[in-house]
């Protein structure tokens, strides 16, 4: 696992049924490409964030494949339907196998 | 920067290298395209791709892609060592078929975001964006 | 032309004026936190510069809006593991930095818009970094940072955050005097290869380009900065190694003396801009 992962992301408080509210997400990863070598010459190994999914109780938002063409410190903002009060799930899928997750509460009046 | 003369003359070979590029590159792309496609025509409207005409750093280019009624969308860039940037798959609670991200280029190139309807059609968008290359920057 | 059409004409001009006053890019971070990113040379400056520019107003439109919000803004990470890190007990007397100085908010606000300062027992100009190891080494028993380390700069871009909208104001004068003598000779010192001082891009050529490179004025107010360069903090010393390797010379050390009067010298030529660490230049 990289070292000091952390995630961090925004969704509003709350929201009227059915509205659309924006959601961004920034996650503390070096995304290594692969492409680069060391000052000895030797390739350093891709070890990025391939894949990050957003999901609203239980059903799909968006799915993010990540090439290692996205930035360090990787940064999405997308947009989402809120159906109900419930919580966000999300989800980043590192190459090493490790899972990063958070989760945010939202109130629909 | 300080660079030894193995250093220089390996850059110097790398610049060669870096010539010879392109035709594999295209290659590449078009590869990427046909997969996602699977060769289908494209249309010239319906995605909506926002990228700057010069970038500032080529380590992040801000980007984001809008294609209303899109199941998918690919970006690729065609300069790049291999052409895929990302790919959004949106779910049924899609506030809209748009995503924005920052992405690395290596160098001036054309972007291109494709996206695949619900219907089926492929839309696409192209749009070189430059990358200034420092002077010294420390 | 009569009095009131003249009246007229010139509410006109006045209400043209406005808009474009406005449309001339503020910085407002958060929606909150207004930035003076241009203002009137300090007396000291003595003419050398005609008016005095945040380096976020070289930067391109998508590098600028980086800075415009904490969310967009990746360091914004680094200020998190750094209030993390000062709420936390380190080394052998088990404190944390919060508990002598209290929430960082509150104890830390004018730090960064004031610093380098003149430390009276030390009797040396110090930066944060070297108030910040002594703290750690002298009143917690724990190990320095290191200067222009990864936790060093993630406690400084902290301490800067709580700081921010702050005006510059480092002293120079007293017994800072000396140290800043010493720096401004520096900055004007040409250095390296190249036979180019702080002063040769950063005072006569700023604005314009070094091949690509858009040359700002090197102002220090947004340090330590994110650069999407290595897309990682980085420190004023460490910054400044930078230039003066590019001209192709010894450069010193980070931390040394020499780069201690330079900070405090280039802080005070940016006396009347805000405080905006952390920053996100090129």
């Amino acid at each position: 696992m990289a070292d000091n992962v952390t995630p961090r992301v925004r969704v509003p408080r709350d929201a009227a049924a059915g509205e659309t509210i924006t959601i961004k997400t920034l996650i503390s990863h070096p995304m290594e490409s692969g492409q680069r070598k060391d000052s000895d010459g030797n390739t350093i190994p891709r070890s990025i964030i391939n894949r990050f999914t957003c999901e609203f109780n239980g059903e799909s938002v968006m799915e993010m494949i990540l090439e290692p063409a996205i930035s360090t410190n990787p940064f999405i903002e997308f947009q989402a339907i809120v159906p109900e009060s419930g919580t966000f799930a999300f989800t980043w899928y590192d190459d090493d196998g490790s899972v990063y997750e958070e989760s945010k509460d939202i109130a629909v009046s | 920067m300080s660079f030894s003369r193995r250093e220089t003359i390996l850059m110097a070979l790398g610049a060669a290298a870096a010539t010879a590029l392109p035709m594999s590159a295209r290659a590449a792309i078009e590869d990427a395209i046909a997969a996602f496609t699977d060769g289908a025509e494209m249309a010239e409207s319906g995605i909506t791709l926002t990228a700057p005409e010069i970038a500032e750093n080529g380590n992040t280019v801000p980007i984001e892609v809008s294609a209303p009624g899109a199941a998918s969308i690919i970006i690729l860039a065609a300069g790049n060592p291999t052409p895929g940037v990302a790919t959004f798959n949106f779910g049924p609670l899609a506030g809209a078929q748009a995503a924005s991200t920052r992405m690395r280029l290596a160098g001036t190139q054309d972007v291109v975001a494709i996206a695949k309807m619900e219907d089926g059609s492929y839309a696409q968008a192209r749009q070189e964006v430059k990358v200034t290359i420092g002077g010294c920057g420390g | 032309m009569t009095m009131s059409t003249l009246k007229t004409a010139v509410c006109g001009l006045a209400l043209l004026a406005a808009p474009l006053a406005a449309s001339a890019e503020e910085l407002v971070v958060n929606g909150e936190i207004e930035m003076i990113t241009e203002t009137e040379p300090a007396a000291h400056l003595d003419g050398a510069l005609s008016t005095v520019r945040s380096g976020w107003t070289f930067r391109t439109t998508e590098t600028k809006a980086l800075q415009m919000d904490d969310f967009e803004n990746p360091a914004m990470i680094s200020v998190d593991n750094g209030m993390a890190a000062w709420n936390t007990a380190d080394g052998a007397e088990g404190k944390s930095c919060a508990d002598c100085h209290g929430a960082m908010e509150d104890s830390m606000e004018m730090v960064r818009a004031t610093y380098p300062k003149w430390n009276e027992e030390a009797g040396e100009v110090r930066n944060i970094q070297m108030q910040i190891d002594d703290c750690r080494v002298n009143q917690m028993s724990a190990e320095p940072y290191g200067l222009d380390s990864r936790p060093m700069l993630a406690m400084e871009a902290a301490i800067s955050s709580v700081g921010r909208g702050q005006v510059v104001d480092v002293a120079i004068d007293g017994p800072a005097a000396e140290t800043w003598e010493k720096g401004k000779e520096i900055y004007y010192t040409r250095f390296g290869q190249l036979d180019l001082s702080c002063a040769s891009c950063h005072e006569l050529n700023y604005d314009n380009y070094i091949r690509a490179d858009h040359l700002s004025q090197g102002q220090i107010n947004g340090f330590p900065t994110y650069r999407l360069k290595n897309a990682r903090l980085n420190g004023t010393h460490s910054r400044f190694r930078g230039c003066i390797r590019d001209t192709r010379a010894e450069t010193y050390s980070v931390g040394s003396p020499e780069f201690v009067a330079l900070e405090l010298y280039v802080a005070s030529r940016g006396n009347g801009l805000t405080v905006e660490g952390p920053a996100v230049r090129n």
